[in-house]
């Protein structure tokens, strides 16, 4: 991943308009800038050993660890983060260059061949090894969880920041939490949870469940922890916040730093009055299109259903689009780097990726929702996870699914799908079994899609092949 | 499920019996396996009622609680059990060959090789179903603490004197059977199931009456009819005619037969008649074994219908990780640790799970391996691909002493879905691995340039790169996954994870009011 393609948000500050909200309530920025304040004012000075942050999608997660990190640099207190992914770390390690050329960060990695972004190298006062010791007394450290795991022998830091702690699993965080004595722990509660390959059931409820989330046994270890939330999205625009909001953090609440008029998505060429340009026109106008398809049991890989997402993209770049918004004066040609197709499943990625390229589109994303997760777009188009399918499982009805693949935008997102979920949701209420000790997450997926669907109807347009 | 089991199922349904899944056998089947078929109490949890157990299908030990709420009478049935499994258990901890095994060195820190023992050979458990491995685990819980009299002259309740060591070993066994993989205790239908794909549900591929109706259906009869017999079939005096394979007995049994007889047994033991107690405790013996004998004999011909299969080439690899299980059980037995604990700690609950998963995804690509069945699945998966080779151009790396890095085009018809310089794999003869990678596609399917397992040399070793016109499968997944990361000791658990334990032992829960009921 490169960094034009991940947010870039502000942290508050000032920019970004009210919109809609009252006179009376602070603005988005303010209240971001508040926000970001305390949480750097108990990393840096606060008692306790470790601090939460949960970041909604698009709320400067990345800008916030980039800052609490050159701030705890400034303060002269050497600092390991612990990413998850080898694309988020050199994702960091670039913008933390970026941010401060001059800052001695280090990049340790693993001994495979082409272990990191080459792009690194470009940066002066970023040092890569394999070995952490090769790496002491540089002012940061950044390397993957697995990585971190294996690294034996070395002083333990004094400070560690632990990015996507959401998506990293406990065992994982055991491996690692000998190597700091204090850490930041930032994340986004709504996402993916961590997953394992085998069943771990036999600990649920335990604390310490090795397959449950690194923050979840944190704060069942250590429920006096400071909590804290940043509470706008600068990616969702006005029309997403509230859906997204509503249906995947019904308790935590967030808004859009950006008001109802400063994102438009607009075409150089007319609908030619397809189902396909219908939707686009649709998603254009107010943030959401559903492109419904006649009911019917498929494969995963839909051929039709797949047609029709790759059909929405070809149009999408045809059409001419342009992407008006806070960011640059002048509306920005939206090319094929700026749109995303998200899928549940990797057999219907491909899919979808072999009908762009018979359709001649290249250079789109597309890929599953674990792989989305963390990346931003102007526009997406989403194979819904239930489409066609003759059963709704726990992996289809995963709220984190749905909550990845309807938040990686910043203008529009356009669902395709086949008519009929509702029913087969009502036939497969959850039947998950409750166990012990755990805490029941809200909400469930079975509601998430329910809502979620209810409020994309009215964005229906409906596609007859 | 996979492409090919759903298509495989829908054969089995149109054939009217079960297609195979697999051309090899998965798992190791022991020459002399211990069958275990136990009944349970309704009602009563952990209550065992009796079981069949032993190692001569034609010899079962029959083994009867004849009043299952009768805690002396439970006792008695556990030390009859430990008498019946304990020894043949026990039977294979002397037969050992010598072992070389890294092991961390307490002074320097260093991976040194030490030479250890290996059992040779390991026993085996089967039982009838899922069910019965849950109720194996069941019975090492309420078994391994128990204190017998020499443990503590003042116990109130001593248990017989082997009965927490059979607690300590199902434990174990219990335990074990939770690895991908694992041979030491198997559930005859998840073997089946494995092994041959039926017309039916997975759930009711838990019967192992109707599971083995689908796999070898009676003459003239297809699988459909004879599983809804095995299910449902009643006889004239209303008793299912294939009852079920336990531990759960069937209501109507209970109900019609046993619940009688208790009373008569209940009945005479409260006269004191000796004769009138013999007589009953005859009659529910001759009942559980009506109820048991179907399932042993079910359980042995599922046997049977494995071993019409040979034996996967890795299955001996997995087998000696399972040797290695036992023997390891058998070290700590010896040394007189204490039993399992009742919770795994925060260090040994990541590290069974991190195993598992190891244990997983080697279990995935062995199978893939061993059996071009399974191969096909991954194929049509897009995780594997196979074809002709139709050219080798030998090419070399850029290094300052040029490696070989031969690129080798594939003819396929498979669609692997190959992201820019994926990693590859194929097996060699000789059991070893060669690596590739992925370049790009050529007309007719991809070029891969081979990476590793052509010798250290400037010129590959003879036949480690493949000619034109052989035949090759390369994987997307590796063939031996690496383990996890070490994980802290478990009195070094850092204050994510809630700190060091306590120095004292966990308290013994409170004796309440409800303990004297």
């Amino acid at each position: 991943m490169t960094g034009a393609e991940a947010s870039t948000e502000p942290l508050g500050g000032a920019g970004a308009s009210a919109g809609a909200l009252g006179a009376a309530a602070p603005g988005p920025g303010a209240a971001a800038a508040r926000a970001t304040a305390a949480i750097l004012r108990d990393t840096l000075h606060g008692a306790h050993r470790g601090v939460v942050v949960d970041s909604p999608p698009g709320a400067g997660k990345s800008t916030l660890v980039v800052r609490a990190a050159r701030e705890l640099a400034a303060a002269g207190r050497p600092l390991m983060i612990v990413a998850q992914t080898n694309a988020q770390v050199d994702d960091l390690v670039d913008r933390l260059a970026t941010a401060e050329p001059d800052l001695p960060v280090g990049r340790l990695h693993s001994s495979d061949p082409n272990p990191y972004d080459p792009a690194l190298d470009q940066h002066p006062a970023v040092v890569t090894s394999a070995r952490a010791a090769e790496l002491t007394g540089l002012d940061v450290v950044v390397s993957t969880a697995a990585k971190w795991a294996h690294t034996k022998g070395v002083e333990p830091w004094g400070h560690a920041i632990v990015d996507e702690a959401y998506q990293m699993r406990s065992d994982a965080l055991l491996a690692v939490a000998g190597l700091f004595e204090r850490a930041l722990f930032v994340g986004d509660p709504g996402q993916l949870d961590p997953f394992s390959v085998v069943g771990a059931e036999q600990w649920a409820g335990l604390a310490y469940d090795p397959s449950a989330s690194a923050v979840s046994t944190l704060l069942a270890h250590n429920p006096e922890l400071p909590q804290h939330r940043l509470p706008v999205s600068w990616r969702l625009p006005a029309s997403a916040a509230p859906l997204v909001s509503a249906a995947f953090y019904p308790y935590t609440p967030f808004r859009s730093g950006t008001g109802h008029g400063d994102r438009r998505l607009s075409f150089g060429v007319r609908s030619d009055g397809s189902a396909a340009d219908r939707v686009l026109d649709e998603a254009a106008e107010s943030g959401w299109g559903l492109l419904e398809l006649p009911a019917r049991h498929t494969p995963r890989t839909d051929p039709e259903a797949v047609r029709a997402v790759a059909l929405v993209v070809r149009r999408l770049l045809d059409r001419g689009g342009a992407a008006s918004s806070e960011r640059a004066e002048e509306p920005v040609p939206l090319t094929a780097d700026r749109i995303a197709v998200g899928t549940a499943h990797r057999d219907q990625a491909a899919a979808v990726r072999a009908a762009l390229a018979d359709l001649g589109v290249p250079g789109v994303t597309v890929d599953t929702a674990n792989r989305l997760q963390g990346r931003e777009f102007d526009v997406t188009v989403v194979l819904h996870p239930l489409s066609g399918r003759p059963d709704a499982t726990a992996f289809h009805l995963e709220t984190g699914r749905l909550c990845v693949l309807a938040s990686r935008h910043r203008h529009a997102c356009v669902v395709v799908c086949r008519a009929g979920v509702t029913e087969l949701l009502d036939d497969h209420p959850s039947t998950e079994p409750v166990q012990l000790g755990v805490t029941v997450k809200f909400p469930d997926g079975w509601e998430a899609m329910m809502s979620t669907l209810d409020q994309w109807s009215g964005h229906r347009v409906v596609w007859r092949p | 499920m996979s492409l090919i089991t759903t298509l495989a199922r829908l054969e089995a349904v149109r054939a009217g019996r079960a297609q195979a899944r697999a051309t090899v056998l998965h798992r190791h089947l022991s020459d002399r396996p211990l069958a275990f078929v136990p009944l349970t109490t309704a009602g009563e949890a952990g209550a065992p009622l009796g079981a069949m157990v032993g190692t001569d299908r034609d010899a079962p030990r029959l083994l009867v609680v004849a009043q299952p709420r009768d805690r002396d009478l439970r006792f008695a049935f556990l030390a009859d059990l430990a008498e019946a499994v304990l020894p043949y258990v026990e039977s294979y901890a002397d037969g050992v060959e010598a072992e070389e095994r890294k092991e961390t060195d307490p002074e320097t820190g260093r991976k040194v090789p030490v030479e250890v023992e290996l059992c040779t050979d390991a026993p085996q458990l089967l039982v009838p179903s899922a069910a019965g491995v849950e109720f194996v685990r069941l019975l090492g819980r309420s078994m391994r603490f128990r204190r017998t009299a020499e443990d503590d002259p003042d116990t109130p309740y001593p248990a017989p004197a082997r009965v927490p060591l059979l607690g300590r070993w199902l434990t174990h066994y219990g335990e074990r059977s939770r690895v991908p993989g694992s041979s030491l205790l198997l559930p005859m239908t998840g073997l089946l199931s494995r092994h041959w794909a039926t017309g039916q549900s997975h759930v009711e591929d838990q019967h192992l009456g109707a599971l083995l109706a689908w796999i070898d259906p009676p003459e003239g009869e297809s699988g459909a009819e004879a599983a809804l017999r095995a299910e449902t079939g009643r006889g004239p005096d209303g008793l299912l005619c294939c009852p079920p394979a336990g531990p759960a007995t069937d209501p109507a049994f209970d109900n019609r037969l046993l619940a009688p007889a208790t009373a008569r047994y209940d009945a005479a033991r409260a006269a004191g008649s000796p004769a009138a107690l013999s007589r009953a405790e005859a009659e529910i013996r001759d009942l559980l074994a009506s109820q048991l004998r179907p399932s042993w004999d079910a359980l042995w011909r599922g046997a049977d219908l494995l071993r019409t299969l040979p034996e996967g080439a890795r299955v001996a690899d997995r087998w000696k990780r399972d040797r290695w299980s036992y023997t390891g059980h058998r070290d700590r037995v010896r040394a007189g640790e204490p039993p399992q604990p009742k919770r795994d700690d925060a260090v040994a609950a990541a590290q069974k799970l991190a195993v598992r998963e190891t244990a997983q995804a080697r279990l995935d690509a062995q199978e893939a391996l061993d059996d071009p069945l399974v191969m096909a699945e991954r194929r049509v998966a897009g995780e594997a691909f196979a074809g002709r080779v139709t050219e080798v151009e030998m090419a070399y790396s850029d290094a300052k002493v040029p490696r070989p890095r031969p690129l080798v085009t594939v003819l396929t018809e498979d669609r692997p879905q190959l992201a820019e310089s994926a990693k590859v794999y194929r097996a060699l003869a000789g059991g070893k691995t060669q690596t590739g990678e992925f370049v790009s596609y050529a007309p007719g399917g991809p070029v891969v340039r081979l990476t590793g397992g052509m010798g250290r040399g400037k010129v590959p070793e003879e036949g480690s790169v493949p000619q034109e016109g052989d035949h090759v499968c390369w994987t997307l997944f590796e063939h031996a996954p690496r383990g996890g990361p070490e994980l802290p000791d478990a009195e070094a658990v850092p204050w994510t994870h809630g700190g060091p334990p306590a120095a004292v032992a966990e308290a013994p829960d409170p004796v309440t009011d409800e303990d004297f009921v």
